[in-house]
């Protein structure tokens, strides 16, 4: 029974680890997103609360608990306590799966660094994520209000239409990995082998996807506040309209790290032999967490930047985006990969049809435009 | 604990939910209790040792098709239905076939007696991806590719419905 439960603890300070890394991340997203919003707008942003402004996630807590708790009397009150706590828990469950690090030791303990290592990862993330919509959808139905009804229903159709693209983008890495489990997937890319070169294509559908299941700009039409006034939280208030926002930070975290995991080799960085050898497997595998870590981080930049680079999407200009146009080109990408893999040339199959493809848009422009003009 | 304690639990707490979806008044916590049973019964799928299984169920059932349902749901005035939309005579027939179905199906289990696998010769791994997928790609390819044909009938089926033709309204 003894190994049982030292690995028993192993496990639990992993899982407690990780959810406190990914609460303290959410909290700081919210400040490096004003930080992030100032620079590119030449503004000074929080600067009050502690040396520049370091302090102000503790303040906006603070003022988050202390403002009124307001439930509106035609809401349906449970339902709408429920929307926020779906939220968080589908927004905090993804993180499970996600290898964060090799092998270790400590203290005469061996184990993985990764909460559990299933045989079903890549599913399990992806059920998670199609569960994420019902904290939204029942809030919005709850706070009966025709405004943020609007949003629950908006942010439904969306996320189905682009789970679709984000499953047939995810299947072409299934094509190489033969695995479903993340950390086989990981364990495939060592090396320098990462998935984003064989599978250019794939990413940025995946990307897309990503920014459009987790409600971002240029995809956030469930909280478009210039028709929808706030969207589906427009009653909440309080701490509950925080755990709105955090869970949003939180996915978008959880979901670079799922980035990382599937296209950038995971815990993998170049030089992952050599300190290994020089510094033992243990200091190796956690290096590995922090690099994984670090890539997630630069996704959330990448998150912030397209949001306060790009406007927002029409709704039927993102329904087109979904259906007529990222499911058709994973498709695509899964052809490609399949020709890649029975010619043994995946690297050149994958750069190729990435190539043929824009070449062919662009034939396909001139030649639209031509017809246009004529 | 012992596995059939689980067992135990998780049944309980299906038969619950799958109750509390016919009793709750309200068609939302109907729907939410639909997607909690389907919770329970991928539970069982994992005692089962059917992993795939009992992911594909959440994805499929809760993710997709039960954000559908409470999709259409929302859409209705729940306040006008709710009176007087059951009549006595349709609650007559809903218990007739509901209680035929439940004996049709008892009688059916008590006939098959389906077998308890023999602990020396079964393999554990039976439900995983990788067996799954042999037996649905050699044993029954024909059934499997027909199903995909009958998927994608219905896809166009309901392209075809849901398409604008020319001169019809916006909405």
């Amino acid at each position: 029974m003894e190994p049982t439960n030292t690995l028993f603890m192993a496990k639990a300070v992993i899982i407690l680890v990780v959810f406190a890394i990914t609460l303290g991340v959410a909290a700081y997203s919210t400040y490096f997103e004003r930080k992030i919003a100032a620079f590119m707008q030449d503004r000074v942003g929080p600067d009050r609360a502690g040396p520049f402004g370091i302090l102000q996630p503790l303040a906006d807590a603070v003022k988050m608990f202390m403002k009124e708790d307001f439930i509106p009397s035609h809401a349906n009150k449970w339902l709408f306590i429920m929307g926020p706590c779906l939220s968080m828990l589908t927004a905090l469950m993804t993180s499970a799966v996600i290898p964060f690090g090799d092998t270790v030791t400590v203290a005469g303990v061996t184990f993985d660094l990764q909460g559990i290592d299933v045989n079903i990862g890549i599913l399990w993330v992806f059920g998670i994520v199609s569960l994420g919509v019902y904290g939204i959808l029942i809030g919005g139905w709850a706070s009966n209000n025709k405004y943020a009804l609007l949003g629950g229903i908006r942010a439904a159709s969306q996320n189905i239409s682009y789970e679709l693209a984000m499953g047939l983008s995810i299947i072409a890495i299934l094509m190489f990995s033969g695995s479903l489990s993340t950390k086989t997937i990981v364990e495939a890319q060592q090396n320098g082998h990462w998935n984003i070169f064989y599978q250019p294509l794939g990413f940025i559908i995946f990307i897309v996807c990503a920014f459009a299941e987790c409600n971002r700009t240029p995809f956030d039409l469930p909280e478009c506040e210039t028709e929808l006034i706030g969207g589906y939280h427009t009653e909440y208030s309080s701490m509950k309209l925080g755990f709105y926002l955090f869970a949003e930070y939180i996915n978008m975290f959880i979901s670079g790290a799922v980035m990382a995991t599937l296209f950038f080799g995971g815990y993998d960085y170049p030089g992952y032999e050599f300190v290994a050898n020089k510094l033992g497997e243990t200091p190796a595998a956690f290096i590995g967490a922090g690099a994984l870590i670090g890539k997630a981080l630069f996704f959330v930049f990448v998150f912030m930047w397209v949001r306060w680079t790009l406007p927002r999407f029409r709704y039927d200009q993102l329904m087109n985006l979904g259906w007529t146009g990222l499911i058709p080109l994973s498709i695509y990408n899964v052809l490609v990969t399949g020709i890649g893999i029975l010619s043994g040339q995946p690297i050149i199959a994958g750069i190729a049809g990435f190539v043929l493809l824009i070449l062919g848009l662009i034939i396909y422009d001139q030649l639209t435009v031509k017809k246009k003009i004529a | 604990m012992e596995v059939s304690n689980y067992w135990y639990f998780l049944s309980g707490l299906t038969l619950l939910s799958a109750l509390m979806v016919v009793l709750s008044k309200n068609p939302i916590h109907s729907v939410l209790y639909l997607v909690f049973t389907f919770f329970c019964i991928s539970g069982h799928y994992v005692l089962l040792n059917a992993q795939f299984l009992m992911a594909v169920n959440i994805i499929v059932y809760a993710g997709a098709i039960m954000v559908l349902f409470l999709f259409v749901i929302m859409m209705f005035d729940l306040k006008k239905n709710i009176p007087d939309s059951k009549t006595n005579l349709t609650k007559l027939a809903g218990t007739v076939v509901a209680g035929s179905v439940l004996v049709i199906l008892v009688a059916a289990f008590r006939t098959i007696q389906y077998p308890t696998p023999d602990e020396s010769t079964f393999n554990p791994n039976n439900g995983m991806v990788e067996n799954l997928g042999k037996v649905l790609y050699s044993e029954y390819l024909l059934p499997f590719e027909l199903v995909t044909v009958l998927f994608f009938v219905a896809m166009v089926g309901s392209v075809m419905l849901g398409k604008r033709e020319v001169g019809d309204r916006n909405f």
